[in-house]
């Protein structure tokens, strides 16, 4: 499937999941910060993915979970840089260039989930 | 679950589906506080916890009861036509996805009109369900199921269904 599809069909599955138009589902859009997603949205993202590109994904591979119960990797509200590195390695899906030397506050990495992200994501599925 | 929208379950199956009915009648105070051109209706929003009824007791009965199952969002809910006293409720609830974080499951609300015998499809339900003791980011919730209290138990006990229930 090409990139293009994949975009196309996640703009569906944000219409559907955010009640948001379309036009709105830009590739920089933030699922949070610009389509108003809240953390029950992204349990239903991940559902409707999986029914969408008939894909399984497994909890915490598509978004960043439980990172404040670890200790190495958030301290004062905060991201370490060994937080940043297993969420680099783990997510390559996200852009994380904007919190390298900025804002590391946990409450924003939801915001660096993109559109794009997303697609990034299916792709990399898909290619198994 | 403290006030049921449902009367019985009439069919389930393990892990996929669950089917319950409800009477509609004069004896509901809420009929009288939702009258649309003169008749008493039932609020959409009450179908809606139906279903969510109907389908939490399915997703529920994965685990036994143990999870503490949550509505955590309408993903999709119409209504064709107003439903009204004499009349007879279907909820057809099945499960589309579940893991320990939670479940979607999607459904149809048929209605049987007073005095008739034939079924017709009225509406659609998909809703979302979350396992809060998965998803609570580090909030502590009470140790028994406070979800699924002794009166739905009755329902299930109803229906023959009480060995769901047991751990």
């Amino acid at each position: 499937m090409s990139r293009d599809a994949i975009f196309e069909k996640i703009q569906e599955v944000l219409d559907d999941a955010l009640g948001v138009d379309e036009d709105e589902v830009t590739p920089d859009a933030s699922l949070t910060a610009d389509l108003g997603a809240e953390s029950i949205d992204f349990l239903d993202i991940v559902f409707r993915i999986e029914k969408t590109f008939d894909v399984k994904i497994s909890q915490g591979e598509l978004f960043p979970e439980n990172l404040t119960e670890n200790a190495d990797w958030v301290s004062d509200g905060n991201l370490t840089d060994a937080g940043l590195a297993m969420l680099k390695e783990r997510m390559t899906h996200v852009d994380f260039a904007a919190i390298e030397d900025g804002d590391r506050s946990v409450s924003k990495i939801g915001d660096l989930i993109t559109v794009n992200s997303l697609v990034n994501f299916v792709e990399k599925k898909l290619a198994g | 679950m403290r006030w049921l929208w449902i009367d019985c379950i009439t069919e389930h199956e393990e892990g996929k589906r669950l089917i319950a009915v409800k009477n509609i009648s004069l004896a509901e105070d809420v009929l009288h506080d939702h009258i649309v051109q003169g008749k008493p209706i039932m609020p959409f929003s009450l179908m809606i916890e139906g279903m969510a009824q109907t389908a939490g007791i399915l997703v529920g009965s994965t685990s036994r009861f143990k999870e503490k199952v949550i509505l955590a969002k309408i993903a999709k809910a119409s209504l064709d036509c107003d439903v009204t006293a004499g009349d007879t409720v279907r909820f057809d609830a099945t499960i589309d996805r579940l893991d320990d974080a939670g479940a979607s499951t999607s459904g149809t609300i048929d209605r049987r009109v007073a005095g008739g015998e034939a079924w017709e499809r009225i509406g659609r339900v998909e809703l979302l369900f979350s396992h809060i003791d998965n998803n609570s980011a580090g909030t502590e919730f009470p140790e028994h199921n406070f979800v699924f209290s002794d009166n739905f138990k009755m329902i299930l006990e109803t229906a023959g269904l009480a060995s769901l229930a047991e751990h």
